[in-house]
């Protein structure tokens, strides 16, 4: 006769369906990652590893050797983000807006096209690309000059004032399937009924997408930024397979990523240091989670939401 | 008695195979010569293990460029191989001082390399050996002889020939005149700046004085090298900023350039390649009858993981590496890495003669940047890599180049402050 209300019993089922997920990624996101942060207090002395507080984080912002790097590591990495926002996520949008159109013929076709680079490797991106735009073997000088404007050809890989721009572009051909699937999904959730009653109220064509689409999807291009965001700040690769650890020519591609990976690993005959490669890995972190609650806190609980 | 002899045979044969069954160890040899695994294969164990049954090798290169970070982390994980080829100086220094790698002063084979051999290999004050030296590789510039001949031009011996030459072919625009790029950076610094530098600084006389602080990086021998780079520019093909060393490599043995600024260790790979006769001159001096100066960079040498399950197995390889047989197969399968031991070797590729020849005619030096130099942040190797492209741009002066790298050097090198 007792009340079931009285004593609750631990529901072991819900600590068995989440240990194995919150074990893998302890083990291997959580941990490194705290390691990575406590690791940027130390340094090597003779080949013992001393603690030194907040002295590499000093070094970093305080000697020009190092802040030079950094800061112009950080400029390239904006530059590479802008340039993500200003050309991938509208085209993505604007190539989600044409595929949902009803009328549209092969739109299976073109979703999957686009979307394939995405699952491409990036060093296989690289290399096609470094290929195809190079000035001696490349199919880019040819084309140019086949349509009469070879005049506008330049080494774009090799020139200072292009290198990073043009990598920034190859990185939005690669990845411009990501923001056009999300926004298609979240478009093809739009119900009927909504676009049908602007349709009676006059509101069609390009009116309806400006002014009934696209505050409805404005969420889905706010999570769109900042997976942009995240992922560039993290990227690595792309500079890697084209340009090198070094980021040639004189920098111009170095972005947090490579420099970090120049810093821990070491290159040529600079030896790693693991010490200030976790320093820079944490003031990358420290830079992505600022972002990410400037986003969270400023922008995301503002925005209005719709339910159908 | 008949039987019990049989017997004993018999035990006797089963101890001595069980003895050689656990004896049977395999050593695994990490490398970065991915380039060279096929002549590793065919080659150089066959001709061990040969001579040493009971011991296997395994060669496991990866590829140049990752190879240190490979096997730092490979070290610091305990999973890397029993036999680590050494970068020469400052990154197997590293490696022996954080106890990876072991001492081998005390290999019989040491006694066959003079000390300057050894220098890229041993601690600061020579006293400890932890590699053995094994190959070096020495600067010049490799031909296309058929265009030589075809422009009626002849090897040039000085700096106002070798222009002259370049302007010659350039006129002729048949060929690029010389084949390189500055996308990868480092042909610019290896082959160039630290191709044609020691005719100015005078090889190992002004190395040392750099390393001593009694001369800087801004002074005119220093600088010189970076005027007459700043003047390679305009012979380089079209586009050549983007243009990385795999191009270059395919751009010349295509023969669609005259000359390729190079070292040795193309000789072996340009011998398949090419289909035209290639002839090869060393870095062409400022005045004729100036003694010539090359970089004879020692450049590859092999020690001893201090965590190998197998220290006889492994001094036992160490100890054959260091041998004229090991030597003469090496400089024979791989003309252009050249034996740094003292044991007589022939060698029979006309190319790889041509560039050891100059041993006896020029005096030898290494790269200047290799030794202490690139110890610190700014890292010297780095920066001269980086204004090397800048100066070959025309992106900076050759004298702000020279500035520039001497402010970086003095900002950690005690000598220099």
């Amino acid at each position: 006769m007792s009340d079931p209300n009285t004593h609750r019993k631990i529901r072991w089922h819900i600590i068995v369906f989440l240990a194995p997920a919150v074990l893998v990624y302890t083990a291997v996101m959580i941990y490194p990652l705290f390691n990575t942060l406590r690791l940027s207090l130390f340094t090597e002395v003779d080949q013992q590893r001393v603690y030194v507080g907040l002295q590499n984080f000093r070094t970093l912002f305080g000697d020009t050797v190092w802040s030079t790097q950094f800061w112009n590591a950080l400029g390239n990495n904006f530059w590479f983000f802008v340039i993500h926002m200003l050309v991938q996520n509208p085209i993505g949008i604007a190539l989600a807006a044409i595929l949902s159109h009803p009328k549209l013929r092969f739109a299976a076709f073109y979703r999957s096209a686009i979307f394939i680079p995405t699952i491409l490797s990036f060093v296989i991106v690289g290399f096609a690309w470094k290929l195809i735009l190079s000035p001696i073997w490349g199919i880019a000088p040819g084309m140019l000059d086949a349509v009469g404007l070879k005049s506008l050809y330049a080494p774009w890989l090799g020139k200072e004032e292009y290198a990073l721009t043009t990598l920034s572009l190859v990185s939005v051909w690669q990845f411009v399937g990501i923001p056009m699937m999300l926004i298609y999904a979240a478009l093809l959730s739009i119900p009927d009924e909504i676009l049908e009653a602007a349709e009676v109220e006059g509101i069609t064509g390009s009116a309806a997408f400006w002014k009934i689409k696209l505050p409805l999807i404005l969420p889905s291009i706010g999570i769109i930024s900042i997976l942009t965001f995240v992922a560039n700040f993290n990227a690595f690769d792309l500079i890697y397979a084209a340009q090198g650890a070094l980021a040639g020519p004189d920098f111009s591609t170095d972005i947090l990523g490579t420099f970090m990976y120049r810093t821990f690993f070491g290159f040529q005959l600079q030896l790693g240091d693991p010490h200030m490669g976790s320093t820079i890995a944490s003031a990358m972190f420290a830079i992505i989670l600022i972002g990410v609650c400037l986003y969270l806190f400023g922008i995301q609980s503002r925005m209005r939401r719709y339910q159908f | 008695m008949k039987i019990s002899t049989f017997t004993g045979a018999m035990l006797a044969t089963t101890i001595l195979t069980g003895a050689a069954a656990a004896e049977d160890v395999t050593l695994t040899i990490e490398s970065w010569r991915n380039d060279d695994l096929a002549i590793w294969q065919d080659k150089i164990i066959p001709a061990f293990e040969a001579e040493h049954p009971g011991i296997k090798l395994n060669f496991t290169p990866s590829a140049p460029a990752e190879y240190n970070a490979v096997l730092n982390s490979k070290l610091d994980a305990g999973s890397a191989g029993d036999i680590i080829t050494c970068r020469p100086f400052d990154a197997s220094l590293a490696l022996f001082e954080a106890g990876h790698l072991a001492d081998i002063s005390d290999l019989e084979g040491m006694a066959n390399f003079s000390p300057v051999a050894k220098s890229g290999w041993s601690t600061d004050d020579a006293s400890v050996q932890f590699c053995v030296p094994m190959a070096s590789v020495i600067h010049g510039f490799i031909y296309n002889k058929d265009a030589f001949e075809e422009l009626g031009i002849e090897e040039p011996t000085t700096e106002a020939e070798f222009f002259a030459v370049l302007d010659k072919i350039k006129e002729d625009g048949n060929y690029i005149p010389m084949a390189m790029g500055t996308n990868d950076q480092w042909e610019a610094a290896t082959m160039g700046y630290n191709n044609i530098g020691p005719n100015y600084w005078k090889g190992e006389e002004g190395r040392l004085a750099l390393l001593a602080g009694d001369q800087k990086l801004t002074d005119e021998a220093w600088v010189a090298p970076y005027r007459q780079l700043a003047k390679w520019g305009a012979y380089l093909g079209d586009g050549f900023e983007a243009q990385t060393y795999p191009d270059s490599q395919n751009i010349f043995t295509l023969g669609r350039a005259a000359i390729y600024p190079t070292g040795s260790w193309e000789i072996s790979g340009f011998n398949g390649l090419a289909d035209f006769e290639m002839g090869a001159f060393y870095p062409p001096v400022q005045n004729a009858g100036d003694t010539c100066y090359i970089s004879d960079h020692t450049d590859i040498g092999i020690g001893m993981n201090a965590a190998t399950a197998n220290p006889e197995a492994a001094k036992t390889f160490l100890n054959w590496v260091g041998s004229s047989e090991f030597a003469t197969i090496f400089a024979n399968a791989l003309p252009g890495f050249f034996p740094l031991s003292s044991a007589p070797v022939t060698l029979e590729d006309p190319l790889a003669q041509e560039f050891i020849s100059w041993r006896g005619e020029c005096e030898s030096t290494i790269r200047s940047t290799y030794q202490v130099l690139s110890r610190g942040t700014p890292n010297l190797e780095n920066e001269t890599w980086n204004a090397s492209v800048a100066v070959i741009k025309g992106d900076e002066s050759p004298e702000d180049a020279g500035k520039r790298l001497q402010e970086g050097l003095a900002s950690w090198y005690a000598p220099h402050q």
